[in-house]
């Protein structure tokens, strides 16, 4: 690979050795891939996750003197004043936590701990060339936004922060950018949740880049969000376009790139369903929580859910997790309060596979998030997923069908 | 029977050798069992089956940007990660994870090798001279 005077300093070890790992680390990518050269990033954002490795590198680069010359945004670990406040977290979790956000203190992040930036914090411009790593924000901000980034790794991404370039190679490259998959959608696109569905589908629509057809012409960011989750969760996706939606995507020629699709496939109401029961444990039973937010809620899915509720109450708890000015923007409406009063509870700033859950093991929970039900199942915490309609209904019940 | 050789593409270097175990479906490390490496998700190609010390050959990663690099951590903590990885189709979360934990890695296997290898049988995965070798 190329480097310039800067770039070679900083593999040289001149600007100190948090800088040159991190450009060692960079370089080595960047061969793997075949680029030829470095270019500088404009943002970051770093899916931080509270977990063993997550701290192990950020302690790491805060002992080796590095700083972050692109300050990112960050994902949530968990909300240290939320659980704190309910006597929810051990001293342990707590103590873990807290070294987790002094790490990324030391190292100069934004501690916006919110796992949608593309929606308000990090809002990339079309063409800007960016490291965005967590699993629904890569393909949001290239598919929706049109920037360029690659399908970073938390670490990469960091990387990227702290010496302020990346490598080269496959998204950040127009012809790489290009649709290979037509993906045409006949199942009925009646809501967000069904996105988050046609997102599970990875394994039928397969490796590539899908394009979309059949989709409505105004689709919520809300849904945009869930799609690009999904993709991420059943398989590896960091781009998609959607015809006449997506900013790359005016028509099906230019999605393709003049080229005819490698493969087409039909998504119908069948697959959706399939793609549900196959995650989803089986309905007909009492629920002990309902949680919604991952990836995080926004302010109109917060108000939609109190409009939903009217005058009834709870029958179990709702944990709505969203970011920090979510929360507070619901603190100033009322809507916090109001929520609060019928037993739903808005929790920022946290991530639902975090050890502050703990309380919730060997419970069942019910959410419309698939991403939600997959990852804590390694803390023994099972979900019966639903669209986000029966999921409120089920708060109110304490059942769900 | 003589060893049979098939070319590969470096991504990070090493040299092991050790039993092979095939995954038809991409993997997410974090859904791997530390304490004996055996796959939990559900109805993944490898649930049941443990990748300690073997050398695994996948199509690719997929899942999270995060818990990726995590699930490796866990594994290698508890001395289960897998000794080196053979993928069809590298990418960014996958590759800097291995990277950082210093695992054997290739990708551009010669795809005579996939019709040749069998579950089980007795490799070593040369990523220096980008070589892969059944025993």
């Amino acid at each position: 690979m190329n480097l310039n005077k800067e770039q070679q300093d900083m593999l040289d070890g001149r600007m100190g050795p948090g800088v040159q790992l991190a450009m060692k680390v960079q370089v080595a990518i960047g061969e793997s891939f075949n680029a030829e050269r470095l270019v500088p990033i404009t943002r970051a954002h770093v899916a931080l996750s509270n977990q063993d490795a997550d701290q192990w590198l950020a302690k790491k680069m805060v002992s080796m003197g590095a700083k972050c010359k692109v300050p990112p945004t960050v994902n949530p670990g968990f909300s240290l004043c939320w659980f704190k406040d309910r006597a929810l977290v051990d001293d342990e979790d707590y103590a873990f936590m807290k070294a987790t956000h002094d790490a990324y203190r030391a190292l100069g992040a934004k501690l916006t701990y919110n796992c949608t930036p593309y929606i308000d914090t990090n809002v990339p411009n079309y063409g800007e060339v960016i490291a965005f790593s967590e699993s629904s924000a890569t393909p949001y901000a290239n598919a929706v936004w049109g920037a360029r980034t690659n399908r970073e790794g938390a670490n990469s991404a960091l990387f990227a922060s702290i010496t302020g370039y990346v490598p080269e190679y496959g998204l950040l490259l127009d012809e790489n950018r290009k649709g290979t998959i037509l993906v045409e959608v006949q199942a009925h696109m009646d809501n967000d949740y069904k996105y988050h569905m046609l997102g599970m589908c990875g394994k039928k629509i397969g490796h590539g880049i899908p394009v979309f057809v059949g989709l409505p012409k105004h689709i919520s960011k809300e849904a945009l969000r869930n799609l690009g989750a999904e993709l991420n969760t059943s398989g590896a996706y960091d781009m998609y376009h959607i015809v006449g939606v997506t900013p790359e995507a005016p028509t099906i020629e230019v999605a393709f790139g003049g080229k005819e699709p490698e493969r087409k496939v039909i998504i119908t109401d069948d697959d959706l369903l399939t793609a549900r029961d196959e995650i989803s444990i089986v309905g007909n039973r009492s629920i002990d929580f309902v949680m919604f937010g991952c990836p995080h809620f926004t302010l109109d899915e917060c108000l939609h859910i109190r409009e939903q509720i009217g005058k009834r109450r709870l029958k179990v708890p709702m944990y709505i997790l969203t970011s920090e000015h979510t929360k507070t923007t619901a603190k100033l409406m009322g809507l916090d309060e109001a929520l609060e009063d019928k037993g739903a509870h808005i929790v920022p700033a946290t991530c639902p596979d975090q050890p502050s859950w703990k309380f919730l093991k060997n419970k069942v929970g019910l959410t419309e998030s698939p991403k939600c039900a997959y990852y804590p199942k390694r803390r023994g915490i099972d979900f019966v997923i639903r669209d986000l309609d029966t999921c409120i209904e089920g708060a109110i019940t304490g059942e769900v069908q | 029977m003589m060893s049979q050789v098939f070319k590969c593409h470096k991504i990070v270097e090493g040299c092991v050798e050790a039993d092979i175990t095939l995954s038809k479906d991409d993997i997410m490390f974090y859904l791997i069992r530390p304490e004996d490496g055996v796959m939990i998700e559900t109805g993944h190609d490898m649930e049941g089956r443990s990748m300690a010390k073997k050398i695994l050959a996948f199509p690719s990663g997929k899942g999270s940007s995060v818990v990726q690099a995590d699930g490796l951590f866990q594994l290698m903590k508890k001395d289960n990660q897998p000794a080196g990885m053979i993928v069809e189709r590298a990418e960014t979360v996958l590759v800097t994870s291995a990277i950082i934990f210093e695992i054997p890695m290739v990708d551009k296997v010669d795809p005579a090798f996939y019709e040749t290898v069998q579950e089980g049988d007795h490799i070593r995965l040369d990523a220096v001279n980008e070589e892969i070798t059944i025993l």
